[in-house]
């Protein structure tokens, strides 16, 4: 049974108000989940007032500007600042995405932007999320070319039409944005795969190179690793490179009855 | 092929969960997964109603008697009214499953439209059932 309330170490308690940068005339406020794996203390939210004309236009520039500005001690992730590492996943405004492709003026509401980490998932420090287990499903439905037939000469050949039916899903970044925003993976991310490892998993069935696909689907035939998708569309609704892995899960199924007629 | 081994690398005990339903924004398409799921539940409450209706009806005349009492009461009605729309928005949803079984009704505008109009379709479909049904009793 799923448990909807958070753990007794988890409940979030109003943190602290950080002073406001003398003289700025315009200003949006954040509120951010803090935790700090170094005392007893539960999660709480702070809130930090940003100078938005000394700041770039991102949410991911907001947050740059307040551990340099403010306090040092915010701790996320962030590398490329443009879209294609996927470091900067977070909760903004109540949905997953990156931080980093996100303007701040989509997501404020009320002159406040509210950041919390990636839902459901055990917190490292501050926005980061441990993702252990969402690389270990990913590897489980091991993401490589697989062949019984030698090798060719050169390189495995494939027609344009057989390329193209992997557009849509080769782009994934991993960001992690759609399984933690499914309530599906919230409640069952232990046995449940969750939205990106099967949307990768059908990129390997789907490739007209690979030879595995008997075994691929034998694999995913579980109550639990493919089918606990209720097409909550979570996922599609937030992935931010515009992947729609609630389709991806849905040809899968298809592929399984299709086996068996 | 591997199998999704739990994380094992870091003592996971004391670190919090981070925060899920208290926080995310709800959706339509979330909120009518919740829903489908919801009246589904209240459908088994909702076929004892007709349990009921047919054992008193076997019964005899008094206690079909009390139970056609009951339901003609406008708490009966209500009742009856909210097991009509349970049952025809569960049938909505069923309808958007069987689509998506195809593999249709995926893209952003399909699938928005969808879940709008099942809770417009069930709630049209359930005024259409009962003023019908008025209208012939």
């Amino acid at each position: 049974m799923a448990e909807f309330a958070l753990p007794k170490n988890s409940r979030m308690t109003e943190g602290k108000v950080w002073p406001k940068p003398a003289g700025a005339k315009h200003t949006t406020d954040f509120r951010i989940y803090r935790w700090d794996p170094d005392t007893d203390e539960n999660p709480r939210i702070d809130t930090y007032t940003v100078d938005r004309d000394d700041c770039g236009p991102m949410v991911l520039d907001a947050i740059i500007w307040i551990k340099n500005k403010v306090d040092a001690t915010l701790t996320f992730r962030r590398s490329c600042r443009e879209g294609i590492c996927g470091s900067c996943a977070m909760n903004i405004d109540g949905a997953n995405t990156l931080a980093c492709t996100k303007g701040i003026d989509e997501v404020e509401r009320k002159g406040v932007v509210k950041i919390y980490p990636l839902p459901h998932m055990p917190v490292v420090k501050d926005l980061v999320p441990d993702l252990t287990r969402f690389y270990a499903q990913h590897a489980s439905i091991e993401p490589w070319l697989q062949t019984t037939t030698p090798a060719p000469e050169k390189e495995w050949r494939q027609s344009h039409e057989d390329r193209q039916k992997l557009d849509g899903l080769y782009e994934c970044i991993l960001c992690a944005c759609c399984s933690t925003s499914c309530p599906s993976y919230w409640w069952n991310g232990d046995r449940y795969l969750g939205p990106a490892a099967l949307l990768q998993a059908y990129r390997w069935l789907i490739d007209s190179r690979d030879e595995a696909t008997g075994e691929r689907l034998d694999q995913l035939e579980d109550p639990f690793r493919l089918y606990r998708c209720h097409t909550i569309m979570n996922c599609a609704n937030v992935c931010p490179k515009g992947l729609n892995p609630a389709k991806a899960i849905a040809e899968i199924k298809q592929m399984m009855v299709v086996r068996q007629v | 092929m591997a199998e999704a081994k739990a994380p094992t690398s870091q003592p996971a005990h004391s670190r919090p969960l981070s925060p899920h339903l208290q926080i995310y924004r709800l959706t339509w398409t979330m909120v009518m997964s919740g829903m489908h799921r919801a009246t589904g539940g209240a459908l088994y409450i909702g076929t004892l109603l007709l349990v009921i209706w047919l054992v008193a009806l076997a019964t005899g005349p008094r206690a079909f008697d009390r139970v056609q009492w009951f339901m003609g009461s406008w708490l009966g009605y209500l009742i009856l009214f909210g097991y009509t729309w349970a049952l025809l928005h569960h049938m909505m949803g069923g309808l958007r499953h069987f689509m998506w079984d195809f593999g249709k009704g995926f893209e952003p505008k399909e699938r928005l439209m969808l879940a709008k109009g099942s809770l417009v379709a069930s709630a049209a479909l359930t005024l259409l059932v009962w003023v019908v049904g008025l209208s012939l009793s």
